[in-house]
């Protein structure tokens, strides 16, 4: 393994990520905010408790799981997608770097800053409501293995995306309604049978339903069902990243 | 030489490439390179001197034919063979916002090495780059990041140095600057593989060139031998009064006489031991041809360069 690499490759994001902390930082934490004020306080007061949680408290996990599937996929694809604008990938393919080395680099940065993300609003969300944590081993378990999962994913897209609209494309069009179609604002057992049955299908539910289960032991679906898809989506992305390396898709001629 | 006894630092054996859709842009090539040479692949754009580099360093995937580095196989034993190796890409790309100093330090823990400011310090001096380590690239002229990118192919003290264009596009000042630059490498011993569309470049900067044109490496030839072996000089000697023919006791000579009959040329090899000019000039006098004036020019590289790329069509 060449460990110099992995720490260089990472230790560049992590500083590009410091050298724009403000922007990282602030509108996550705005946004988020504002979900609390209009969903916790206004419309939340007017909702019963949750599988026995108050709605402001309930709301918490889904958040912390909305911003980071998107953090996490945005800042890996645009963290692999710039290089390969600007030309600069090229010191690293010619590098002695493996794909694994690479990945962990670039992913390892990604899933770090959007951890740490996940993190900054789970302790903004405690100016606003309360909540205890029962599990918290397991809910950094699902926060470690969510980012690094979707962080993988946005590597894809980075290779993948020609342009910075596609970068955007994805976030937008999938993980934005699939995470509000995922339970982040309710229970699917709120919804009619068909609707709760459709739901199943959304990979994003069982991110969102194992996450909140580490908080207050309620849960959609088994944490173990939750722990086993995040483990079988990571499984998937790593397949095709190891076969875009094998082919050199979209990044040897 | 001694080609036999050393090692190559780089060998490429049988070399094809077909990019995806069909057009070949490699075809067999066959190419030995011995330490601490310095190499110019001279051929036009298109030739596919950056397919030939992109397939040594990894850029591109190689399919068919054998690429080794000191010994190390560049597909099989990547780590080692690509350690070896610092590239100079043809564009300049740089990041905007990172310092001198630290997209060198990046490039060397890329390459695997431990921090080392000795080195870092050592590599941007050569380079008359140390006073601006702490600025930020974008603040940099062209030639200086053309430096700042030489500089990061060193940092890691690759064995070999290829460096793609260095003078594409860049006013004489610089095309000197990178002339000295090279020299000065000379001095430390790594090998340079350089790759221009410049004929005097190629004369300037290196010792063997390697003529590439349409995918095919159509020379490879020590400069000197090439020069020797290609270098010829006219004498052209202009008459007083029209010569109708050559004559007879002439008739050995490589002479040609001009369409209006006012001058004779003869071409000759300038490191053979007798070039036959003082006897030509007394057989000229014994037939009474009278002349004005004499005329030599040296065939240089470029005349040869050109003169191949024709053979090959
Ligand atoms: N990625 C690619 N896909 C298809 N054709 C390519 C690619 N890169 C280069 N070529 C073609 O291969 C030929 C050689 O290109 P190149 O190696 O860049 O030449 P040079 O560096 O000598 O100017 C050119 O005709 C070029 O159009
Ligand atoms: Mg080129």
């Amino acid at each position: 393994m060449n460990w110099h690499a992995v720490k260089a490759i990472y230790m560049f994001e992590i500083n590009r990520a410091i050298r724009t902390i403000g922007q990282s930082i602030v509108s996550p934490v705005l946004s988020t905010s504002l979900y609390f004020i209009v969903f916790g306080a206004a419309i939340g007061s007017r909702i019963n408790q949750i599988d026995g949680v108050d709605y402001g408290a309930f709301i918490v996990p889904g958040l912390i799981m909305l911003q980071l599937l998107t953090q996490s996929i945005s800042n890996a694809a645009f963290g692999i997608y710039f290089p390969r604008f600007a030309g600069t990938i090229y010191e690293v393919l010619s590098a002695p770097v493996s794909a694994v080395e690479i990945v962990l680099g670039f992913v390892g940065a990604a899933a770090t800053k959007s951890i740490m993300i996940g993190l900054i609003i789970l302790a903004t969300a405690t100016l606003f409501v309360d909540f205890e944590i029962a599990h918290p081993i397991w809910m950094l378990l699902f926060l470690v293995l969510t980012g690094f999962t979707f962080s993988l994913l946005g590597f894809i897209i980075g290779i993948w995306a020609d342009g910075f609209e596609q970068l955007q494309l994805v976030p937008l069009l999938v993980v934005t309604p699939l995470t509000f179609l995922g339970g982040t604002f309710y229970s699917i057992d709120m919804l009619p049978d068909f609707w709760r049955d459709v739901s199943l299908l959304n990979p994003v539910l069982y991110l969102v339903s194992g996450f909140r289960w580490a908080f207050y032991e309620a849960s959609d679906v088994s944490i173990f069902v939750s722990l086993s898809m995040t483990l079988a989506f990571m499984a998937i992305a790593m397949t095709a990243i190891w076969w875009i390396f094998k082919t050199g898709w979209r990044i040897k001629p | 030489m001694s080609e036999t006894t050393q090692k190559p630092i780089l060998s490429i054996e049988n070399v094809s490439k077909t990019y995806e859709g069909g057009y070949k842009a490699l075809k067999n090539v066959d190419l030995t390179i011995q330490k601490g040479e310095i190499f110019a692949l001279l051929g036009p754009n298109g030739a596919g001197k950056t397919t030939l580099i992109s397939l040594i360093c990894g850029l591109a995937r190689l399919n068919e034919g054998r690429i080794t580095v000191d010994g190390h196989d560049v597909k099989s034993e990547f780590y080692k063979a690509r350690g070896k190796i610092g590239l100079v890409p043809q564009e300049l790309t740089t990041d905007a916002f990172e310092s001198v100093w630290n997209t060198v330090s990046f490039s060397r823990g890329l390459f695997g090495k431990p921090k080392d400011p000795t080195v870092i310090e050592r590599v941007l001096k050569s380079l008359a780059l140390y006073e601006k380590r702490d600025n930020k690239l974008r603040t940099l002229s062209g030639g200086m990041k053309r430096r700042v990118l030489i500089a990061k192919a060193l940092a890691h003290e690759p064995e070999v140095l290829f460096l793609d264009e260095p003078t594409a596009g860049v006013d004489v000042a610089l095309r000197r600057e990178m002339w000295n630059v090279v020299a000065d490498l000379r001095q430390t011993g790594v090998t340079v593989i350089l790759t221009t569309h410049y004929i005097e470049e190629a004369e300037m900067m290196a010792d063997r060139i390697g003529v590439i044109s349409k995918g095919e490496l159509i020379l490879v030839e020590d400069k000197n031998e090439l020069m020797r072996k290609l270098g010829h000089k006219e004498l052209t000697i202009v008459l007083q009064e029209p010569l109708q023919a050559i004559p007879d006791n002439l008739s050995h000579y490589d002479l040609q006489l001009a369409e209006d009959r006012m001058s004779l040329t003869y071409s000759y090899d300038t490191h053979a031991e007798r070039t036959g000019i003082a006897t030509l000039m007394r057989l000229l006098a014994e037939d009474g041809v009278r002349f004005r004036d004499i005329v030599t020019k040296q065939s240089s590289l470029e005349e040869i360069f050109v003169g191949l790329v024709e053979d090959g069509q």
